[in-house]
């Protein structure tokens, strides 16, 4: 091909503010634009379509004014798990170290959280029965599960050089096939006839609602941002992660310890899909029953890799990501169509607002060809 | 009454949703105004709203799209008088009742949950809406306004049984199987008393899949049991990949769900149906005389027809479908039923002795393995069952 103009793209050495801001707009305008494309050709009118998304995430007005907020609660009930997976992911890759395990991370935090309320009371009966000591001890169960299962790629890593990115999506479906065996075998509910599912967690191990199917576990997720921002922005932790991530050979001369700055990282990250272990099986389900692992875990590394990894990002992406879920299912509800409309429909988005952060990084230019190149035969 | 009170909350909801909906159009008149006298209740009538959770897509050819062949029976049979919605690919467990409760608040008037794993999410968004009827499929927990609707689906399995047993010349025949619950448990014993009629010395080896609906786990279980030594392929699964892994093979294969031999061909000898529609029929229409009554718990066999074996394949012999059409015959006049005695279990124990039967709670709790079956159950089998 044999243009006048060649077309390169060139490395930004600084990315001017109005760029960052322009990018994800211009790059969610197209995926829209697209987007009324493929619902028109689902014989959708896109407009009413992206309409009934927008009421099925957030509500309408006239449910607003009717005092009804309960699409956005739903919204928010989605968004708790992938905030603290989205943190996960990001205080590991902001090492560059690549934990794409926060899906069996967040389901042994579950286990361990569900052991505690379904266990724990017959083990140590003079534990007393109230939510104030048995949520903490679940969190803290969870954030353990979670992060124990986090070290083994980090030990496999720090000392053995073992390739993290494989050790960690390995290793969810270990996780994932040992809950399996927990519900479906010897944690199995003596009362359901067989079927699989844990029994009912205890009352007083329920983490107690806000509004609708809100629980405590909101408060968790956005402390636990603020706790992750305090870590990467303000402690000596947070700068030797950056500088393990940015110049692993800098790290080493300004004296850090890579093997144990891996394991402390691991630890926080893990135990912080854990903790969403927690907040699923505590706040929502109350028993450990399929449906733990639906793929919050890998969402989560959308949601870090959207918000750049940073923790008030996170926090925003993680819920409109959750609304575009939600609101998502109202074409099927209310549009009629089928469900692997919505799931392309998110794809697509998503696929235009990782694209579009090529166009941050570098910048286009378009450079006319020396004349003689357009002689040929 | 009630129902008058109903329909005026009703009408007043739609009205605000007008006022809503047209804000700086032009005036409707509301209604009620009087100005044409034909509109008397009974004409204004709204059609009866039903809507479908389904746990995979009806794409998947077996399990949801018996479901959806249902929800057509109702459009069909009804026309204009029911209005339904269906939403599939919903994850089992609590992402479920999201969906549950929005098609409650939709104002659905029958809401039928047709997978295992949103019974509890059933039961909670039920209580919160007291004038919506619920139906559950394949569970065990009801309410005042909760249903439960399953079908015997081991006396079809039985027949599919006899097919798989005069077809396997290895003596080894497949099954995959999604969870070992009951349900699944009960239709695998089942099929392997049915196999026994017609080949006493096959066994019936069982791979788990843990999934409903997983279209590479199923293919790769039917790949694993064909490999060893298998040569008839049985499932409960969701979708027709094991049958396409037998038919790639040279296998034969037992359909489930649906009449899997229109999308895989003959060498789907026979499937187990569900004919659901029978019963979505008969509720809705109920529901629209004004008869139904919820919080049953319904358990039908072939007599009803919300179970039966599909047409045979060509393949299978003459002789074959007269020994089964005997059987289905003597299972509808009630003559005998699958699980009566004498019952060996995997472990050697006579399980059910001669002339007695399995109790239906003897059935839905099952969760042992007949002599023959090949496979990992929760339980040994026990002794001295059956009245």
């Amino acid at each position: 091909m044999n243009l006048p103009y060649r077309i390169t793209l060139e490395k930004r050495l600084d990315t001017p503010r109005i760029v960052l801001w322009l990018v994800p707009v211009v790059s969610i305008l197209i995926a829209l634009a697209f987007g009324a494309i493929v619902l028109a050709f689902a014989g959708a009118n896109p407009l009413e379509a992206y309409g009934q998304i927008l009421t099925g995430a957030f509500g309408s007005l006239t449910a607003w004014l009717d005092g009804q907020f309960y699409a956005v609660s739903e919204t928010v009930v989605r968004t708790v798990p992938l905030i603290l997976t989205g943190l996960a992911v990001a205080v590991a890759f902001r090492m560059r170290f690549w934990n794409i395990g926060a899906e069996g991370q967040l389901v042994f935090g579950g286990v361990f959280a569900a052991w505690v309320a379904l266990f724990l009371p017959g083990v140590i009966p003079g534990i007393p029965q109230t939510p104030w000591v048995y949520l903490p001890l679940m969190a803290l169960a969870a954030v353990a599960g979670g992060a124990i299962w986090a070290l083994i790629p980090a030990f496999l890593k720090a000392y053995l050089e073992v390739d993290e990115i494989i050790t960690t999506i390995m290793l969810n479906f270990v996780a994932i096939l040992t809950y399996q065996y927990l519900f479906t075998g010897p944690w199995k509910d003596p009362e359901g006839q067989g079927f699989p599912g844990s029994a009912l967690f205890p009352e007083f191990t329920w983490l107690p609602r806000l509004t609708g199917r809100v629980t405590l576990g909101l408060v968790l997720a956005l402390a636990a941002a603020v706790v992750v921002w305090l870590v990467f922005d303000h402690t000596k932790l947070g700068y030797e992660i950056a500088l393990m991530g940015e110049n692993p050979e800098a790290a080493r001369y300004a004296g850090v310890n890579r093997a144990s700055i891996i394991i402390v990282v691991m630890v926080l990250s893990g135990g912080l899909a854990g903790l969403a272990g927690f907040t699923e099986t505590a706040g929502i389900s109350h028993r450990l029953q399929q449906g733990l692992a639906i793929g919050n875990g890998f969402t989560g590394i959308i949601v870090a890799w959207v918000a750049k990894l940073r923790p008030g990002w996170i926090v925003v992406v993680a819920f409109l990501l959750s609304a575009l879920f939600v609101g998502g299912d109202q074409l099927q509800i209310s549009m009629g169509l089928p469900a692997s409309i919505g799931a392309f429909f998110q794809g697509m988005i998503l696929l235009f607002i990782l694209g579009g952060d090529v166009f941050t990084r570098y910048r286009v230019k378009i450079t006319r060809r020396p004349a003689a190149v357009a002689v040929e035969v | 009454m009630n129902r008058l009170k109903r329909w005026m909350l009703l009408l007043a909801a739609l009205a605000i949703v007008a006022a809503a909906c047209s804000s700086g159009g032009t005036t409707t008149t509301a209604a009620g105004g009087g100005d044409t006298g034909g509109d008397t209740g009974d004409e204004m009538t709204e059609p009866l709203e039903v809507a479908f959770v389904y746990v995979a897509p009806i794409g998947d050819l077996g399990w949801t799209w018996a479901h959806d062949q249902g929800r057509k029976a109702i459009e069909d049979q009804f026309g204009d008088k029911v209005k339904t919605t269906f939403v599939e690919n919903v994850p089992e467990g609590p992402d479920a009742e999201r969906v549950i409760r929005d098609l409650a608040q939709k104002g659905n008037d029958l809401i039928i949950t047709t997978s295992f794993g949103f019974m509890d999410p059933t039961i909670a968004v039920a209580s919160e809406f007291p004038d919506v009827e619920f139906v559950h499929i394949s569970g065990f927990k009801t309410a005042d306004n909760v249903s439960t609707l399953f079908g015997r689906m081991y006396q079809p399995r039985y027949l599919s049984g006899i097919v798989a047993g005069a077809a396997t010349e290895t003596n080894t025949i497949g099954y995959v199987a999604a969870f070992p619950i009951p349900e699944v448990i009960r239709g695998i014993n089942a099929f392997a008393l049915g196999v026994q009629q017609s080949a006493p010395d096959a066994v019936v080896k069982v791979v788990w899949t843990n999934t409903w609906f997983g279209p590479p786990e199923e293919k790769e279980a039917a790949e694993a049991l064909l490999a060893s030594g298998a040569d008839v392929i049985a499932q409960h699964q969701d979708t027709t990949e094991p049958q396409k892994a037998a038919a790639d093979a040279g296998a034969f294969s037992i359909g489930y769900d649906s009449d899997m031999r229109a999308f895989v061909g003959d060498t789907v000898l026979t499937s187990p149906v569900w004919n659901w529609g029978v019963k979505y029929v008969d509720i809705v229409q109920q529901m629209l005389d004004g008869t139904y009554k919820g919080g049953f718990q319904y358990w039908g066999g072939m007599d009803d027809g919300i179970v039966d074996l599909a047409p045979m394949s060509p393949l299978v012999s003459e002789e074959t479908s007269a020994v089964v059409e005997k059987a289905r015959q003597a299972i509808i006049a009630g003559q005998t039923d699958v699980f009566c005695g004498p019952i060996e279990g995997a472990n050697g124990n006579m399980v059910v002795a001669d002339g007695k039967c399995l109790t239906d709670g003897e059935m839905l709790s099952m969760d042992w393995f007949v002599a023959g079956v090949e496979g990992e159950a929760p339980a040994e089998a026990p002794t001295g069952l059956g009245e």
